[in-house]
C-alpha cells in the first residue's frame, strides 16, 4: 500500500530538533492569513482543504520546505481554487516584485 | 448516523487504499484494536478537504491498539491510541 | 517588533536567547519570501482581509500561552470534582474555569498521566495539538522526526527529552487524528503538596502536558 507525502507515522528519521526558536514575521504572517483564509465562520475554505492542498505537495517539496512554507504553498493553491485570486495575478505581481527588487 | 460501535467493542482498521485525503493514517490500517471512547459524529474530513459540506456526519472513536499488533514485534507496556471514523472500522470477531 | 509574552518555561535546555529579537525571515527560501508577500498584497487589493485583520490574529494566536493549560491543570489538582470534570468533558469544564469561549475551537480531551499509565501526544499526519489552551506548538512537536518517530519507539523519542520511564509504566501515544485535540493531565510532584495553585501554575510546564516530560520530583 503506497503512502501520501504526509502520512509519515512509524517511518524511519532521525534525530529530533528540540531547540526552538521564536516564530519570525513572515511565520506569523503566513500562519495569520491561514487562520483568516479558513476561519471557521468567516473563512473561504476549511483547514481540511488546506491539509488535501499540503498532501498534494510532491514529496521533494514537502521534505524540502519548512512547516510555513508549505502551508504558504497550500494558501496559493486554495486562493486560486476559490476565484480568490487568479494564477494570472499571481505570477503577475510576482513579476513585479522581482523587478522592484532588480532595481533596488 | 448512529454509533455502531461502543467502548470496549473490538474493531479492525479496513485495510483500504485512498488517493485522496484521509484521517487513517497507514500504519493503522488493517490492524486490530478496541474502541475506548465514542465522540459523536463530526463532518466527514474527506468531504470538507473538497469544499463539500461534509454530510452526513460520521461517529468518531478512540481506538487503542497494541504496539505488537501495529509493528509486528514487542514492545513491552506501549500501546497506541488514535481517532478513526466509523465508515473506517468494521467489527472484529 | 519585539514584543512581550510570558514565557512559559520548558523542560529541556535549549541554548537560544528566547528573548533576542525576532528575525523577519530567517530560513525561509527567497522564492516563498517573495510568494508570501505577493499573496498578502494580493488578498489585500482583492478586500480579501486588510492589513490590520492580519496584525489582530498575529497578536491574537501570540497571547495563547501554555499558562492556560497550567491554570486547568493546577485548579484540576486542587479539586477532585473539576478534575473528574475535566476528564469527562473536558471543553465546558475548561471554558468554565478561565472564562473564555471556545466555541469555534476543536474539541478538547484532556488524559490524566498517572503511576500506572503515562500519555504522550503527537499528530502523526500534520501538528494537530489543543492551541486553544497551549498556544502555538513547537516546531519539534510538528517536526517529521517526532511525528514519525513518537508512535513506533515512543521510549528513545522520550528520552531524548530526558525522560525515561520506568519499564512497568505504560506508555499510551495518542495520535491527534480527527477532530479531537490532547492534552494531558501531568503527575503531581509530591514536594508541591502545600503550594497554593498560583504557585501550582509556575511549576507545570508545556512539555508536561505534552507528555515528553515528567514534572520533577524536586523543585527546580
Amino acid at each position: 500500500m503506497t503512502r501520501a507525502v504526509h502520512d509519515i507515522g512509524g517511518l524511519p528519521a532521525g534525530p529530533i530538533e528540540i531547540a526552538e526558536h521564536e516564530r519570525t514575521f513572515f511565520e506569523q504572517r503566513i500562519d495569520a492569513m491561514m487562520r483568516l483564509l479558513a476561519h471557521p465562520t468567516h473563512g473561504y475554505y476549511t483547514v481540511d482543504a488546506m491539509r488535501r492542498a499540503i498532501e498534494s505537495l510532491p514529496r521533494e517539496d514537502y521534505v524540502g520546505l519548512g512547516y510555513y512554507e508549505r502551508w504558504l504553498q497550500a494558501m496559493r493553491k486554495l486562493v486560486v481554487e476559490k476565484g480568490l485570486v487568479s494564477e494570472a495575478d499571481i505570477e503577475g505581481k510576482l513579476r513585479s516584485l522581482a523587478n522592484e527588487a532588480g532595481q533596488k | 448516523m448512529k454509533p455502531s460501535f461502543a467502548p470496549g467493542d473490538k474493531v479492525r482498521v479496513v485495510a483500504r487504499e485512498t488517493a485522496t485525503h484521509c484521517r487513517t493514517p497507514h500504519y493503522l490500517r488493517g490492524k486490530r484494536g478496541v474502541v475506548s471512547r465514542v465522540f459523536g459524529t463530526f463532518p466527514n474530513p474527506e468531504q470538507l478537504a473538497y469544499h463539500r459540506i461534509g454530510v452526513p456526519h460520521v461517529p468518531l472513536y478512540q481506538v487503542d491498539f497494541d504496539y505488537a499488533e501495529v509493528w509486528g514485534k514487542a514492545a513491552p507496556n506501549t500501546r497506541i491510541s488514535a481517532d478513526i471514523f466509523q465508515h473506517w472500522l468494521e467489527a472484529d470477531r | 517588533m519585539p514584543h512581550d509574552h510570558s514565557h512559559h518555561h520548558h523542560d529541556h535546555p535549549h541554548d537560544h536567547d528566547v528573548h533576542a529579537p525576532i528575525n523577519e525571515s530567517h530560513g525561509a527560501r527567497s522564492d516563498s519570501i517573495l510568494l508570501e508577500r505577493a499573496l498578502r498584497e494580493l488578498l489585500i487589493e482583492k478586500g480579501v482581509f486588510t492589513p490590520a485583520d492580519v496584525q489582530r490574529q498575529i497578536e491574537l494566536t501570540e497571547s495563547r500561552d501554555p499558562e492556560l493549560g497550567a491554570k486547568v491543570v493546577a485548579h484540576a489538582w486542587t479539586d477532585a470534582a473539576y478534575k473528574a470534570w475535566l476528564l469527562r468533558d473536558a471543553k465546558p469544564a475548561i471554558e468554565t474555569y478561565l472564562g473564555i469561549d471556545l466555541n469555534l475551537t476543536p474539541e478538547l480531551v484532556v488524559v490524566e498521566n498517572s503511576r500506572e499509565r503515562h500519555h504522550v501526544i503527537c499528530c502523526t499526519l500534520c501538528s494537530c495539538y489543543p492551541r486553544a489552551i497551549l498556544g502555538i506548538p513547537p516546531a519539534w512537536y510538528k517536526s517529521l522526526e517526532y511525528r514519525s518517530r513518537v508512535v513506533i519507539e515512543p521510549r528513545a523519542v522520550l528520552a531524548e527529552f530526558g525522560t525515561r520511564l520506568a519499564d512497568d509504566v505504560e506508555i499510551r501515544v495518542v495520535d491527534s487524528t480527527a477532530d479531537m485535540r490532547y492534552m494531558v493531565l501531568p503527575m503531581r510532584p509530591r514536594y508541591t503538596e502545600n503550594m497554593s495553585e498560583a504557585e501550582l501554575v509556575g511549576v507545570i510546564t508545556r512539555d508536561s502536558m505534552i507528555g515528553v516530560s515528567v514534572l520533577a520530583e524536586r523543585p527546580q
